[in-house]
Parts: structure tokens; sequence; C-alpha cells
């Protein structure tokens, strides 16, 4: 069992977990993620790690209530616990002497960026962000990406907060002017990863993204994740989750990620049928 | 008591749950011999002086001794008699593959059926089990530690054996629950999920820790392991990783490896969605390809789960497929279609991704390969299409590259797999391997026979140390 030590509401819907997970937290690294199974009968869903500290022996994890899985998540509070927590899984990313990077969150995407470039600032790396959601109250984790980065840029899809428009916008502005990267991490659902990796690609920089396929085990052992990159099958639980996003097939990615949509749909109807907490407020 | 013997020249039948009512259903298929059947197949046996049986058992169990205790009505003896040497008997009984082992080796065969050594083993392990195992009493601690990496069947029978002598075991699995292939591959109505608890409950009490959700490689290496001050370490992580063909349309929605089609069904138990949350896609249409006891597995799950038709795809004939005669006759029996001679080419996908069809040829038989099987070879231009819903793939599994990645000395072979010595042993010091991790795909009792030995030697070795 892996107790919830601090739960934080970052926006409506979004909320964020501390989980006590000293073996995972001495091992993780910027990129990887984690397989969480709140009970017995439970899904196993993957969550990339937000943040870890090796010797507080925790780990956070952030997540949006979307289905019925993580709107059960979202009910659980400080102190409670969850049955399983698996990880560190997938590939840690490695930077090397990157002297300038762009790093662009969107929506939930603003998490996982946080510790790459986290690490990329403690690197001494010159980190430029760019967060965005579609509105200011669903804008996380901004003062954690602030403390990392020298300059940050924020959009709201509605104008509600900075910039009125995608991350995609400004992305194009600063190559347009001319602007230089050592490569440009791109992080959020996939239609804005593809677009984006779009945008980057004839300005040769490097680009990264960070999927989060449908998986069952996290360790190689179901192909479930798999994903094409470069014209090769690729398994994002152990080959990834980090890939050049110049080579992802982003198409495929957003087709398999439909696999189960009616049954989730089954799932949530059940569920908020049902005698759950979150819905009696 | 020569009155007493059994001169029948076919085995006792083993009741069986009907099979149009079984497809429809994850109970057991198989229900276990009456007292009366197993006494009676047991008095089948001469009890030879030189039992041949025992040859063919890679667990050494004393054949002869334990069914002559079922003739004469001693079920404690003969369970007692069984778990000297086997530790999990009631999943032995039921999974291994006894017509090509034990029961190939039975005199009576020159004559008939063998005696159903299989079937009174799992007779004998469920009367045990009817009457409440008794705990058994724990060996006091000789003081020194080993890990386990893996519960499936190698892992729990060196985890048994070791922890039986005295030794500090503690089991590491990456999963939520214990078992390996024997929880996640093995359907429930071949093996209920209960029985394998059960046999990992008895290794407990023999005094082994079990420790879930520890992807070993990730959240720990061996040399970790040994700085935490285990004194010897056993590999039994199996062969986990899917093949896939590499044909186009592989990722089309709706296509599964048969790890993730099976441990979805399995282990998150998606014939209880949405009681459980995890679901599985069965179409109405579904082809397995490949011809092994997983595409068996696969092909009756789906009937389960509620396909209308289920086709095994298999590029050579029948003689040649590699399944158990009995799973493919169930597999017969609850009516999957069997479409030999025939490989898939392509998968083909509608609009939105979804497979719609599977484009296969016809295969004829060529010259024997190097598996001594003959090479199947295509029929230029005999392509036709079928259409299909749902397509599980089951030709095969490869070792998982994650714990011997994270593992430095560790000599593997060409193909990834640990190369060891006859007693398990690897190239790292300490350190031991066996099951699928060694040997490629293999079957349960072999894992088992490789855990035991290795359980042996890592004895010797620690004794020496």
């Amino acid at each position: 069992m892996f107790q919830i030590l601090d739960k934080q509401d970052l926006a409506p819907s979004i909320k964020q977990f501390v989980i006590d997970a000293p073996l995972v937290a001495q091992k993780a690294q910027p990129g990887q993620f984690i397989i969480l199974r709140i009970k017995e009968g439970g899904e196993r869903i993957p969550l990339t790690i937000a943040d870890y500290d090796a010797k507080q022996g925790t780990v956070t994890v952030v997540f949006q209530e979307v289905g019925k899985t993580t709107l059960e998540l979202g009910t659980l509070k400080t102190g409670d616990y969850l049955a399983d927590f698996v990880g560190p899984l997938g590939e840690g990313v490695k930077f090397k002497n990157h002297k300038k990077v762009l790093g662009i969150g969107g929506g939930l995407g603003v998490a996982p960026l946080y510790p790459k470039l986290k690490i990329l600032h403690q690197q001494g790396a010159y980190v430029e962000s760019i967060i965005g959601a579609k509105t200011a109250d669903l804008l996380i984790m901004e003062q954690q990406i602030k403390a990392v980065s020298n300059k940050t840029h924020i959009c709201t899809d509605d104008g509600t907060k900075g910039r009125h428009g995608f991350v995609t916008v400004v992305l194009k502005e600063l190559l347009e002017q001319g602007e230089k990267y050592d490569e440009i991490i791109i992080i959020g659902p996939p239609i804005l990863m593809k677009i984006a990796a779009e945008i980057t690609k004839p300005y040769g920089i490097p680009t990264m993204v960070s999927l989060n396929p449908i998986m069952v085990d996290g360790t190689g052992m179901c192909g479930g994740c798999r994903v094409t990159v470069g014209g090769e099958t690729k398994f994002a639980c152990v080959d990834g989750p980090a890939f050049d996003g110049h080579k992802v097939d982003f198409d495929e990615l957003m087709k398999r990620l439909q696999t189960y949509k009616t049954e989730e749909t089954t799932a949530l109807h059940k569920h908020k049928g049902g005698n759950c907490k979150c819905h009696q407020q | 008591m020569p009155s007493t013997i059994n001169r029948s020249k076919t085995k006792t039948p083993m009741p069986a749950q009907d099979p149009k009512k079984r497809s429809k259903n994850f109970g057991e298929v198989a229900l276990g011999y009456t007292q009366e059947d197993a006494i009676n197949e047991a008095r089948r046996c001469l009890n030879c002086k030189k039992p041949t049986c025992m040859q063919g058992c890679p667990v050494q169990v004393q054949i002869p001794q334990f069914i002559k205790h079922i003739a004469q009505q001693n079920f404690q003896k003969a369970i007692n008699t069984i778990k000297q040497t086997n530790s999990l008997p009631a999943i032995c009984g039921r999974v291994c593959p006894q017509e090509e082992q034990c029961e190939q080796k039975c005199i009576l065969t020159k004559m008939g059926d063998p005696v159903a050594i299989g079937r009174l083993e799992r007779f004998a392990a469920d009367w045990e089990r009817e009457q409440g195992i008794k705990t058994p009493e724990q060996t006091p601690s000789v003081g020194k530690k080993v890990a386990i990496i893996g519960s499936g069947p190698a892992g729990l029978t060196c985890a048994g054996d070791l922890a039986k002598i005295g030794y500090e075991v503690t089991v590491f699995e990456a999963f939520h629950d214990p078992g390996g292939v024997l929880i996640y591959g093995i359907p429930e109505f071949r093996l209920p999920k209960q029985i394998v608890k059960q046999e990992v409950d008895f290794i407990k009490q023999l005094g082994a820790k079990v420790k879930t959700n520890m992807v070993m490689g990730k959240i720990l290496t061996i040399d970790d392991l040994f700085k935490k001050g285990y004194d010897a370490i056993f590999i039994g992580t199996g062969a986990g990783l899917p093949k896939f063909m590499n044909i186009p349309g592989e990722n089309h929605l709706g296509v599964y490896s048969a790890n993730e089609f099976l441990t979805r069904i399995n282990l998150m138990k998606a014939y209880n969605f949405p009681e459980t949350d995890t679901p599985v896609k069965v179409g109405k249409k579904v082809a397995v390809i490949g011809g092994g006891n997983v595409a068996m597995d696969s092909a009756r799950c789906a009937l389960r789960m509620g396909a209308e038709e289920v086709y095994i795809i298999y590029r050579r004939s029948e003689q040649e497929m590699p399944a158990r005669k009995e799973e493919a006759e169930h597999a017969k029996e609850e009516g999957i279609i069997f479409n030999f001679l025939t490989n898939p080419t392509r998968i083909i996908g509608d609009e939105n991704g979804w497979v719609k069809g599977i484009e296969c040829i016809k295969m004829q038989l060529g010259e024997p390969d190097a598996s001594g099987r003959r090479r199947p070879v295509p029929i230029e231009g005999s392509e036709y299409i079928l259409d299909m819903d749902t397509v599980v793939i089951a030709i095969g599994t490869g070792p998982n590259p994650l714990l011997p990645k994270a593992t430095s000395g560790l000599q593997l072979n060409k193909y990834g797999y640990i190369d060891t010595d006859e007693n398990g042993k690897t190239s790292k010091e300490g350190v031991w391997a066996g099951g699928d991790i060694v040997t490629g795909s293999a079957t349960v009792i072999l894992a088992m026979g490789a855990g035991k030995k290795a359980a042996q030697s890592i004895h010797e070795y620690l004794q020496n140390k």
C-alpha cells in the first residue's frame, strides 16, 4: 500500500498527489513514469512523474479527472492509500551540455515537463518555457515552471491569461524571430505535439516529445503501447516514453488512443450512476 | 494384490463441462476425478520395479509410489509423496504436458493408454485442498538471504525449495499479483487463479516473503540486492516480450499480442468489465495467429468473451501444431475453426484504423527445417481475405531485456536469453537463472525443474560460502 502524503487541487479537475514511495523516489529520473492501481479490480494507469524527492522518499504525480479511474482517484484524500504504485518505468531522459532549451507544456503536459526543465536548469542551461491551457483556471504549475525558467511565456486558448492562443503560436514567433535552441521539448495532447513538431522540423532543431499511449504492464510485456517511430514499431513503456518528435506517427497514436472509447463511456456512466462521493457534492 | 489391477487399456475418462456450456463461461473445463475414478485409474499402474515414468519427470516425482497410495485410498500419503519433490502439484496436474513427459514413458503405452499420471496428481492435490492444507512448519533460519526475481513457476519452485532448507527468501514480482504466467497467461478455465493463490500462500507459509510491484532492474538492480545483504539471487523473469509478425497493419485498433489479450482477460479480469475496470475488445469475428498453447488459450478466451466465430490461423498443418493435443481437442469441441497451412500477409483496417479483415496466403509443406518440421512455403497467388474484427498474434515471445540490460556482467546468448551452466549458474558471481529467460518459451514443469536445480546449486554454494 502506498500512502498519499499530500493532495493539492491544482485546477478544477486537475489534482496533485505526493506519494510515499521511497524506493521509486531513489531511482526516478526526469521523463520516467509510474503505473498505479487504486484498489483490487482497478485499472492500471500510467502517469508521468511530475517531481520526486529521494531524501523525502516521495514521488509527485499530477492527473486530470477525465474517466472513471481518474475521477475515483480524485476522491482520495491525504492519508489514503493506493493499492499499487509501480516504477520508475520507461527510460529517463538525459541531456548533454545544452546551453539553451525551449520547453513547451500544454494542459496536463506542464506537469511532466517540469522535472525535465528542472534538471536542465540545474545543469546550467538557459531555459525558456511556453506553458498553456484552455483557460486561466486550468493553467497548472506556473510558479514551479517559472522557478526553473529564465523566461516563461503563458498562453490560454480563450485569452483569460497571457497570450490569447495556442502555445504553438508563440513557438512559431520565437522561431521566426530567429531564436536558436539546442533542443525543444514538447509535452501535451498528441495533437499539440504533432503540430508543434511540424513547426520545429524545418528549423532542424532536435525536438523531444513524451507519449502517453494505452498501457497495461509498463514493462514491455503486452505491446499495447506500441507506436511507430521512424517507421519502426517501438514500445513506449520501455523504449520511451520520450521520442524524437519528428519521427513519431502521431496520427496512428491518436487513433490507437480511441480503442476503448466506448468502454470508457460505459465505465464512466456506471460510475456516475453509482454512489461515488465526487458527484454528491 | 494382482486381483486389484485394472486391466483397462484406456484411461478413466476425465469428467468435463459440456463444450456448449463451457464455451460461454470461464469455469474450469476439466472437472477432476472423483475418488472412485482416481482409485480405478491408480489400479491400472503396474508399479514397475524400474519405473520409466520417473525419467520423464523434470522434478522427479515418486510416481509409482504416490499412485500406489491412491490405489490404497491413502490420499494424504499420496500428496505427501508428491510434495516431497513438487511444490506446485495442483498446477502441474493441470497444465503439464504429461503426454510428452511421464506418461510418454509409461510402460502401458505399449498396449494402450498410459496411466493418467497427471490426472492422478491433480486429484491428490485437489483432495488435500478440500481437506484444508495443513500449514507447513517453518524451518529455522540458516541466516542467509536469497532474492528470487519473478514469481512464475521457476521462481516459486526455487523459493519453496530454499525456504524449506531455512534460507530467508524474498520473491520480487513486477505485477500486483504473484504467479507470473500462471496468473496473467493461463486462463481461469484451465487453471483457476484461486489454486495459484493457494500454492503461493503455501510458499509464503514455508517462510518466503513475496513483494509485488517490484520491476527489478528499474526499482532495484541485482547489485543493489547484493548491497542490501542478499547472498544469492535467482532470476526467473520468463520470456515476456511479445513477438509481432512485422506485416502491414499490425498497429490497427483491435490487433493484440496474445500477452496483452490474455493479461487483460486473466490478470485484469476483463471478463468482469465493467465490474472490474479493465476492458478488452472482442469483436464478432476473431482471428488468432499461431498454433501453440497460447494461441489455443487466446482463441478459447475470445469465444468466452462472446465472439461468434473464432479462427486459429496456423501456417503449418495440424501435425506440426505445437499445442497440447488435449488443448487443441478442447478448442475444436468448443467450435474453434482451424485454418491450417494459412499465413497472414497483411491486416486490413477501416478509415478509423479498426481491423476489418486479414489477408492470408495458402501454404504447402516443403523440406524439413532446423526444427525438423516440414517448412511451410507460400503458394503464389493464393491470397484471400477473411473479414475480421479482432486479431490476436500468438506466434511466440522473446526474452524481456529490461533486467539483463540493467545488470553488469551477466552473459547473454545471441537471442538475449541468459547463459547458464547445467545448474542454472550464470556468468555473474552469486547469480542463477532458470525457466524461460534461459531456455526460451517452454513449459511450466521445465521452468519448475530449472528452479529446483538452481535451488540445489544455490544451497551448495551458500553452504561453502
